[in-house]
């Protein structure tokens, strides 16, 4: 909790004699001041002149900015990111269990599929499950060695554009998040697993409910780097035509030959969707942060306006107060 | 000071002979004889690396036995008798006998993400299937029994070591077990802070409650202990009345620990 003291709330009242009449003057930070006034001039002379440069053709940015084809593209950005990091988080979970799990076949699987999966070109893996159909003209499930068949369907009918890109980013990325998970497994002391287990927690319930839990503070952040990254490797699918944002954007400047201000549209578009991812994730981690320290988190808004506070409000301080005790 | 509530020809609640334990060539535990009989509180002694920790974890099956027999209320740990034949338990079933031996560690293992009353909840809400308002209400009271009614809602991080070392009593005690575990509960905390959590543990032995505690407080164990066990690399040395044990030993090894401790 952040509360604006008054000097005689705080001036040291240990000493127990004459801490009444003290006033308490705080740090000044003159040089920031200095710091942001400079950075603010050279940013602002910086956009004048991408404002007034016109090769930059800002008419052609603003005529596709919000055009139905960059739109189009935008949707198969946004729900190929986002259920090829659910398809990722959720198998990679799964592998990084395997791969922690004491028995070798489990084991051995995980570890195969890590390596094959990280260990290969994505640009690979998407043409691979692209093309599947000219490996296997048939998708079949029974047994092996067998006549015995359950299901059996062509795969050009199965492996749509859509889902060999789907396929090819979400197995991608569990490899990864795998790893992800995995560290973040670790990273939670042993003794948990134990005092779970000395409750009659079975292994399961005492992953899901005390050892994930406290993982996450350690997975969310690099999964938020894999989201940013997904978001423009999903443009590596134009190799299989499926229509994301990028390739759009370079079928349009394949026609009118204006490289540069189409790109200026990508990058838009792009920083405005990580700036929109960035809500999700703090509020994930002050959700998993709960509990970790003395101090609540103080977002960095909060602590700015603080800040600010404490120039206007002079001879008092922020003191951030410990809960509880 | 409890006295034992032993009814003639019961099972002792913990039951050793022969208990032994390595981690590969080393031998941690070399024989362990040893009988906690029910309602009384058995404190073992001894210098770091004994296995006073490992023994007691082969109790709740944390660590596998890999000799002798062990048993509690007069079931053999890890495994089951069926047909004249024993056959190791399943993740399931050791799991459920767990839930009847309680267990308190020296760093607490508190879980951080939770508040001290989720803390104390989550094992009768998510294992034996308590509804949750039923729970809440019992984890109040066994709160308030540890002294720390006002601090339900406070996460481990925002509590001293003495009251998360309640907390987790609290917690051990919420699964309604027939035996507690202590594995020094109080060598973590400073030391205007242990008193605390001994009361709380001189009073569940006064309730009447089987206690094995791994402790050096050499007073709480000659006021509330039955049984004093001194164990020295991987056996028992002395065992017996604390008041003997601890005041006037026989053996010399524990007369050198105690003149050490004390
Ligand atoms: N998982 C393990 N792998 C290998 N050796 C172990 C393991 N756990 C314990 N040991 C060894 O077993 C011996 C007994 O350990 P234990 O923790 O039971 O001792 P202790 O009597 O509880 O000591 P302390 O008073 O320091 O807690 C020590 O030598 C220790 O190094
Ligand atoms: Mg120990």
């Amino acid at each position: 909790m952040v509360e604006l003291k008054t000097p005689r709330d705080t001036a040291a009242p240990a000493h127990g004699h004459a801490a009444d009449d003290l006033v308490v003057v705080p740090v000044r930070h003159h040089g920031r001041w200095v710091a942001a006034a400079a950075a603010f001039t050279a940013l602002a002379g910086l956009l004048g002149s991408l404002a007034r440069n016109d090769n930059l053709r800002w008419d052609i940015v603003g005529e596709y900015l919000f055009a139905d084809l960059v739109f189009d593209g935008l949707f198969t950005t946004l729900w190929l990111t986002a259920a090829a990091m659910v398809l990722g988080l959720a198998l990679g979970t799964l592998i990084a269990v395997m791969r922690l799990s004491p028995s070798p076949v489990l084991h051995g699987l995980a570890t195969l599929f890590v390596w094959i999966f990280r260990g290969t070109p994505l640009l690979v893996q998407i043409i691979f499950w692209g093309y599947a159909a000219a490996l296997y003209k048939y998708v079949m499930i029974g047994i092996p060695f067998t006549d015995i068949t359950f299901f059996r369907a062509e795969t050009n009918s199965l492996l749509t554009p859509a889902v060999a890109a789907l396929l090819a980013l979400g197995l991608n990325e569990a490899a990864y998040a795998s790893e992800i998970v995995r560290a973040g497994i670790q990273s939670v002391d042993t003794g948990q697993a134990e005092a779970a287990h000395s409750l009659g927690m079975r292994p399961a319930l005492t992953m899901r409910r005390i050892v994930l839990p406290q993982a996450m503070r350690v997975i969310i952040p690099p999964m938020g780097n894999e989201t940013i990254n997904m978001l423009k490797m999903t443009a590596l699918v134009s190799v299989i035509s499926a229509h994301d944002l990028m390739s759009n954007i370079q079928d349009v400047y394949a026609q009118n030959y204006q490289v540069i201000p189409m790109l200026v549209v990508a990058s838009l578009w792009y920083l405005a969707l990580v700036t929109l991812l960035g809500i999700p994730q703090a509020w994930l981690e002050r959700r998993y942060g709960r509990g970790t320290s003395r101090a609540q988190h103080v977002s960095p808004l909060r602590r700015l306006l603080g800040g600010v506070a404490r120039t206007t409000r002079r001879g008092s301080r922020v003191m951030n107060k410990e809960a509880g005790r | 000071m409890s006295a034992p509530t032993e009814q003639a020809g019961s099972v002792p609640m913990v039951h050793a002979k022969g208990v032994r334990k390595h981690y590969g060539r080393l031998e941690v535990l070399r024989g362990i004889d040893l009988t906690v009989r029910r309602g009384s509180v058995c404190c073992l002694l001894g210098p770091s690396g004994s296995g006073k920790s490992t023994f007691l974890r082969c109790i709740n099956h944390l660590e596998r036995v890999d000799g002798g027999r062990l048993t509690v209320d007069g079931e053999l740990v890890g495994y089951r008798r069926h047909g004249g034949k024993l056959h190791e338990l399943r993740e399931r079933e050791v799991a459920e006998r767990r839930r009847d031996i309680g267990m308190v560690f020296q760093r607490f293992n508190l879980f951080p993400h939770m508040t001290a009353l989720e803390n104390v909840i989550e094992a009768p809400v998510r294992v034996a299937g308590v509804a949750r308002a039923h729970a809440r209400e019992e984890a109040r009271q066994l709160l308030e029994r540890v002294g720390l009614a006002d601090r339900a809602g406070h996460y481990p991080s925002q509590l001293s070591g003495g009251q998360q070392q309640r907390v987790a009593i609290a917690r051990a005690l919420a699964m309604k077990p027939k035996l507690m575990l202590f594995d020094e509960p109080t060598s973590a905390l400073d030391p205007e802070l242990v008193g605390d959590v001994l009361d709380v543990m001189r009073q569940l032995a006064d309730d009447g409650m089987t206690m094995v505690v791994v402790t050096h407080e050499i007073g709480f164990a000659r006021e509330v202990g039955d049984t004093a066990v001194f164990m020295d690399e991987g056996v028992i040395v002395e065992a017996g009345d604390p008041r003997q044990v601890l005041v006037d030993p026989e053996q010399e090894r524990t007369r050198a620990f105690l003149s050490k401790v004390l």
